[in-house]
């Protein structure tokens, strides 16, 4: 039987499928592609703010409910290295923009270039973060069996160190996530696979990457920085 | 070209100052202001958010749409936070 389909030449075919090109076909110009890209993003990056949301909700009702435990069980935390990871992310976040920036007008040694240094940084938080997580373990402050804190707040200063564990985690968690994204996109700029006319990959794990930098943008004074004063 | 080049000042400008309320945040912390340590530590923190948000994250040049997925977003927390401490607040009777 007689197919009805109208013969299509390989060549046409391997010029209007641009999986390799900047603009994807089913999409009318760069423009509309990139906003795509962007309001994509974004709407998973929402579902990220509901995600964290929970744990950040959690969060204000026991330290309205136990404002004088929780000061006391922040007051274990280190300030200083949780100051010096909130530098080293904020670097951290600036090499993204760079990286973003150079894959925009098209300079693809500087955007890998950006793109390892940012990885570098966030290996560098996840080790300090280590470190604090071992001296935490040190100091009987993961909840559970061994947990150990004076006893007028032991309960509620474990409360605290839950959420701390959980918040910092699935924080940390973000970023391993990040270093697989950078990974991948380094070895796509290798390969020359992004052009000025599409950088979008590249921004996209940007939006990602500041993303996580905000998320600790809030815990560091909400866990770290309670009751300095008193 | 799709999307905004930003200015390389901008980036210096959005940097430093990120940096600056960073320790701005941890002095103020050790400051007693009563109630109000909190309140500052949070618009401090919301305000570096702001500058990442629209600068780095490249909403101040996005489209409209972008812009209202992103409000929703935060709003939706306010409302989460807000509705549940309502909660919390007035049923003490319930939860001790």
């Amino acid at each position: 039987m007689e197919t009805s389909w109208p013969a299509r030449p390989r060549k046409e075919l391997a010029v209007s499928s641009t999986t390799h090109g900047p603009l994807a076909h089913h999409f009318e110009d760069l423009d509309q592609q990139h906003e795509a890209a962007s309001l994509g993003m974004w709407a998973f990056l929402v579902s990220e703010v509901m995600f964290f949301g929970g744990l950040f909700t959690a969060y204000t009702v026991y330290r309205a409910k136990y404002p004088d435990a929780f000061a006391a069980a922040s007051h274990h935390l280190d300030v200083q290295l949780g100051a010096i990871n909130t530098a080293v992310l904020i670097v951290s976040s600036l090499t993204m923009a760079l990286a973003v920036r150079n894959a925009q007008t098209g300079n693809n040694k500087k955007t890998i270039l950006h793109l390892v240094l940012t990885l570098v940084l966030g290996a560098a938080f996840v080790g300090i973060k280590l470190v604090e997580w071992s001296h935490k373990a040190h100091d009987h402050l993961i909840p559970g069996a061994h947990f150990e804190f004076d006893p007028a707040f032991a309960g509620q200063a474990e409360i605290f160190y839950s959420l701390y564990f959980a918040m910092t985690g699935l924080h940390a968690f973000h970023m391993l996530v990040g270093f697989g994204l950078i990974g991948v996109v380094i070895w796509l700029a290798a390969r020359g696979r992004f052009s000025p006319e599409n950088p979008n990959t590249v921004e996209m794990t940007g939006l990602y990457w500041h993303f996580v930098d905000i998320v600790w943008i809030f815990l560091f004074p909400l866990l770290y920085l309670l009751g300095r004063h008193g | 070209m799709s999307g905004h080049v930003a200015p390389l000042k901008l980036y210096a400008f959005v940097f430093g100052s990120l940096l600056v309320l960073t320790g701005v945040t941890v002095g103020v912390a050790y400051v007693d202001l009563g109630p109000l340590n909190t309140l500052v530590a949070l618009l401090i923190a919301g305000f570096k958010a702001a500058l990442v948000i629209l600068f780095f994250m490249h909403v101040r040049w996005s489209s409209r749409m972008t812009k209202l997925f992103v409000c929703a977003g935060f709003f939706w927390l306010l409302l989460m936070i807000l509705i549940t401490m309502s909660d919390y607040d007035t049923r003490s009777w319930l939860i001790g």
